[in-house]
């Protein structure tokens, strides 16, 4: 392992997950944490419920269609969704830059509400703590969370079964694209939107139709790879897709045509994955496309036997070929 | 070892530079290298530069070839 | 998208394929001489799509695996320099050194940026005028025009703290290398795209006349198949000669103004490619005229003694004489996460293509 800390360990790949196992779980040994699901599961006198947590480093603050604070409640509202739990109530802990405008919190506090209420959760708790200039980067955001696992719900990411249907909520990428748009030194328009948007109502419609959801999980750092190599290895089954059939919009093939990035890496922050059994498949999918933040669903491909715990991809030209996950982070290159 | 690829120029400003449009991502390039680049031209890209105007025409031909191809194989 | 998508169609391929296949009888070996290829052709698929009459041998032609470590150890101890920023293209960014790599020295501090244009590099340089600018100048000839041109930008703009570490290295030269070395059969070359969009067709003359077709290829999997059809064609009907494919994008006289250009700025000289040695005249460094904005004039520079590692084959692997899976360490020891050697870890080279998308 390294001796220092890259960026490349906070970027979704394969270094991250290194970490997080040579590390993290050997320091933090329970078997909950060892299922490394998005959440954990806990059941607390008859009660089951789901805990998660993240933090928000998100650079520039502020993006078309989101910011950090947006981005802090449904990061964490999907998070708990996707076990298949009703997001109940979120914590939220601030570390402020001294010298941060207070405008820009209050517009920030702003978004944090508007998706609390869409999302239909509570911030019950929270932390404020400010550190000297140049001690953080303008703002961190962390937010906590917990959900009610109704009964008879079992997602998890080892859940897949061979022959099962990948369906994919909608285009990827765009929140990725969205963000590098307004970075510094990528010198690029666009009028992409980030995705960002809290999708428990849409899990809960999902689950209304299907008690068949084996695996559901929201591709954020790392995208669609990422998820899919992690289900893939949770399972110990094979995934395959068809590179056809997984919808991208052009702004955001452009944006990694031009800077040799590929689609499949790149985050996402409104968009889930579902791997559905067979019969369910249609069913969900049509329910899905109901729903504002699911219309371009899809189904992507289908698990199989083998290669186990690895992710194929049936190319363009009908050639079959592995999709990895991302092994650090993504760099403009010119070659 | 290049990726280059095609965009289209949407834009000509001053001192060589111009917007090109590329699936609807538009960004500044340099026209350096391909003076003649006129508005609307597809130009090839490498490095936030023009390194070619793409021949429309023989882009055409390439692709009528292609098509033709289930009909007329001659073995040769 | 136009220009990209029309070449991506899966019937078209197919039909080209099976062209292919009953077009091809002899065994032979095509080399794509370019790591763009050589990643395209992995991404999509196309070597197992290919009749096991056709071997596909990769080449020497990613900038990124053949910059020897010494040439990226003096990269690291130029940024290791008080009020130096160095600016790179990302892909340098992660290939390991001697010692270290760009990327590790970030980590540890030093101001080391990366910049998809020169233009942008210029723009860093004039915002930081207390600052001493060195752009890490490496890439074949599609990429040295537009760095002889931030150059002469530099000296218009009369921009006193912006170096370049010239590496840039050319690619006909490097082609009859690998042939004089003789190691391997080639009996056709797929011809770097955009190299050839600069530099015309004419600088892959000798190479036909010494008895070996040539075409040159775009990029999308379309263009990629249809040269490798038209190499058959060429093999089987006992032609010689250069011809493009890629014709939308290749003249056969190249882009005059960026050999124009080059010829400004540049001028040969003798250069060491990582697996086969010094070539000479395959360099481009900068011409006395611009010496002030040579940054291996402009710094004196202490290099710690380069360090090559053990048991790695890229060299064999950028000459063609090896596959990635016959080097001992892929896949086990080498990895993208814990890469030993350029080829591995750049974005083009051979052992990564394999590794990320195929064969291990």
């Amino acid at each position: 392992m390294e001796d220092k800390i890259l960026l490349a360990h906070g970027s979704g790949g394969k270094l991250m997950h290194n970490l997080i196992s040579e590390l993290f779980l050997k320091k933090f040994d329970n078997p909950i944490l060892a299922k490394l699901d998005d959440m954990a599961t806990l059941t607390i006198k008859n009660s089951r419920l789901a805990f998660t947590t993240d933090t928000y480093v998100v650079n520039p603050l502020f993006f078309n269609d989101g910011d950090i604070g947006k981005l802090a409640v449904c990061g964490t509202v999907n998070d708990l969704a996707v076990s298949g739990a009703e997001p109940r109530y979120l914590s939220s802990s601030l570390v402020i830059e001294e010298g941060f405008s207070l405008s820009d919190l209050e517009k920030i506090l702003d978004s944090m509400v508007k998706a609390a209420e869409e999302a239909s959760v509570k911030i019950v708790t929270g932390d404020t703590k400010v550190v000297e200039r140049g001690s953080a980067d303008k703002l961190f955001i962390n937010t906590a969370g917990i959900g009610i696992i109704p009964d008879g719900i079992e997602i998890s990411g080892s859940n897949a079964k061979v022959g099962d249907k990948i369906i994919v909520s909608g285009t990827i990428g765009d929140h990725g694209i969205a963000v590098l748009s307004e970075r510094e030194g990528f010198n690029f328009k666009t009028t992409l939107a980030s995705d960002c948007a809290p999708l428990n109502h849409l899990i809960k419609e999902m689950l209304e139709v299907s008690q068949k959801i084996h695996c559901l999980r929201d591709p954020t750092r790392g995208g669609l790879a990422s998820t899919l190599n992690e289900f893939a290895l949770q399972s110990n089954v094979g995934i395959q897709i068809e590179e056809e059939r997984v919808p991208v919009k052009e702004e955001v093939l452009g944006a990694c045509e031009m800077l040799g990035y590929d689609p499949f890496h790149i985050a996402n922050e409104g968009k889930i994955v579902a791997v559905v059994a067979p019969e369910d498949a249609e069913k969900v999918l049509k329910k899905l496309r109901q729903n504002v933040y699911g219309k371009d669903a899809v189904i992507i491909g289908e698990v199989t036997e083998n290669p186990k715990g690895k992710v194929t991809v049936k190319t363009l030209i009908g050639a079959t070929r592995i999709l990895d996950m991302l092994v650090g982070e993504q760099l403009p290159r010119i070659c | 070892m290049c990726l280059a690829i095609p965009g289209k120029v949407v834009k000509i400003k001053e001192n060589d530079i111009a917007e090109i449009e590329i699936g609807g991502v538009i960004r500044e390039i340099g026209l350096h290298l391909a003076p003649e680049a006129k508005l609307n031209d597809y130009v090839l890209i490498h490095a936030g530069y023009a390194i070619q105007v793409i021949d429309e025409k023989e882009a055409r031909e390439t692709l009528k070839l292609w098509e033709e191809l289930g009909i007329v194989e001659t073995p040769e | 998208m136009k220009h990209l998508s029309e070449y991506r169609d899966s019937s078209i391929a197919r039909k080209i394929i099976e062209a292919i296949n009953s077009a091809s009888k002899k065994k032979i070996n095509l080399m794509e001489v370019c790591g763009t290829h050589t990643v395209a052709i992995s991404k999509s698929g196309i070597r197992e799509m290919l009749p096991s009459s056709v071997t596909l041998l990769s080449g020497p032609g990613c900038p990124v695996c053949v910059t020897p470590n010494c040439d990226l150890d003096k990269a690291i101890a130029l940024a290791q320099l008080p009020d130096v920023i160095l600016i790179t293209f990302g892909d340098m960014m992660k290939v390991p050194g001697s010692y270290s790599s760009l990327s590790k020295e970030k980590a540890n501090g030093y101001d080391i940026r990366i910049v998809y244009s020169t233009l942008d590099a210029l723009k860093i340089a004039e915002e930081n005028p207390n600052k001493k600018v060195i752009f890490f100048g490496v890439g074949f000839e599609t990429t040295s025009p537009t760095i002889a041109l931030s150059i002469v930008e530099a000296k218009m703009r009369n921009l006193k703290n912006y170096s370049v570490l010239a590496r840039h290295k050319t690619v006909p030269l490097a082609m009859a290398a690998l042939l004089s070395l003789g190691e391997v059969k080639i009996d056709g070359f797929i011809c770097p795209g955009h190299v050839s969009t600069i530099i015309g067709s004419i600088p892959y003359e000798f190479i036909a006349e010494n008895g070996i077709p040539c075409v040159i290829s775009g990029f999308e999997p379309l263009d990629i198949l249809q040269s490798i059809l038209m190499l058959i064609k060429q093999i089987e009907n006992g032609k010689v000669e250069v011809e493009i494919e890629y014709k939308r994008s290749v003249r056969p006289e190249g882009n005059l103004n960026a050999i124009k250009i080059m010829e400004e700025v540049f001028e040969p000289s003798d250069t060491d490619w990582r697996g086969i040695g010094v070539i000479p005249g395959s360099g481009l460094k900068l011409k006395d005229k611009y010496e002030s904005f040579d940054a291996d004039k402009n710094f004196e520079v202490e290099v710690p003694p380069t360090k090559d590692t053990k048991g790695c084959s890229c060299g064999e692997i950028l000459r063609g004489v090896k596959f990635p899976y016959d080097c001992s360490l892929f896949g086990r020891v080498c990895t993208p996460e814990n890469p030993v050697g350029p080829c591995m870890v750049s974005s083009e080279g051979s052992c990564a293509a394999y590794y990320r998308y195929g064969k291990r």
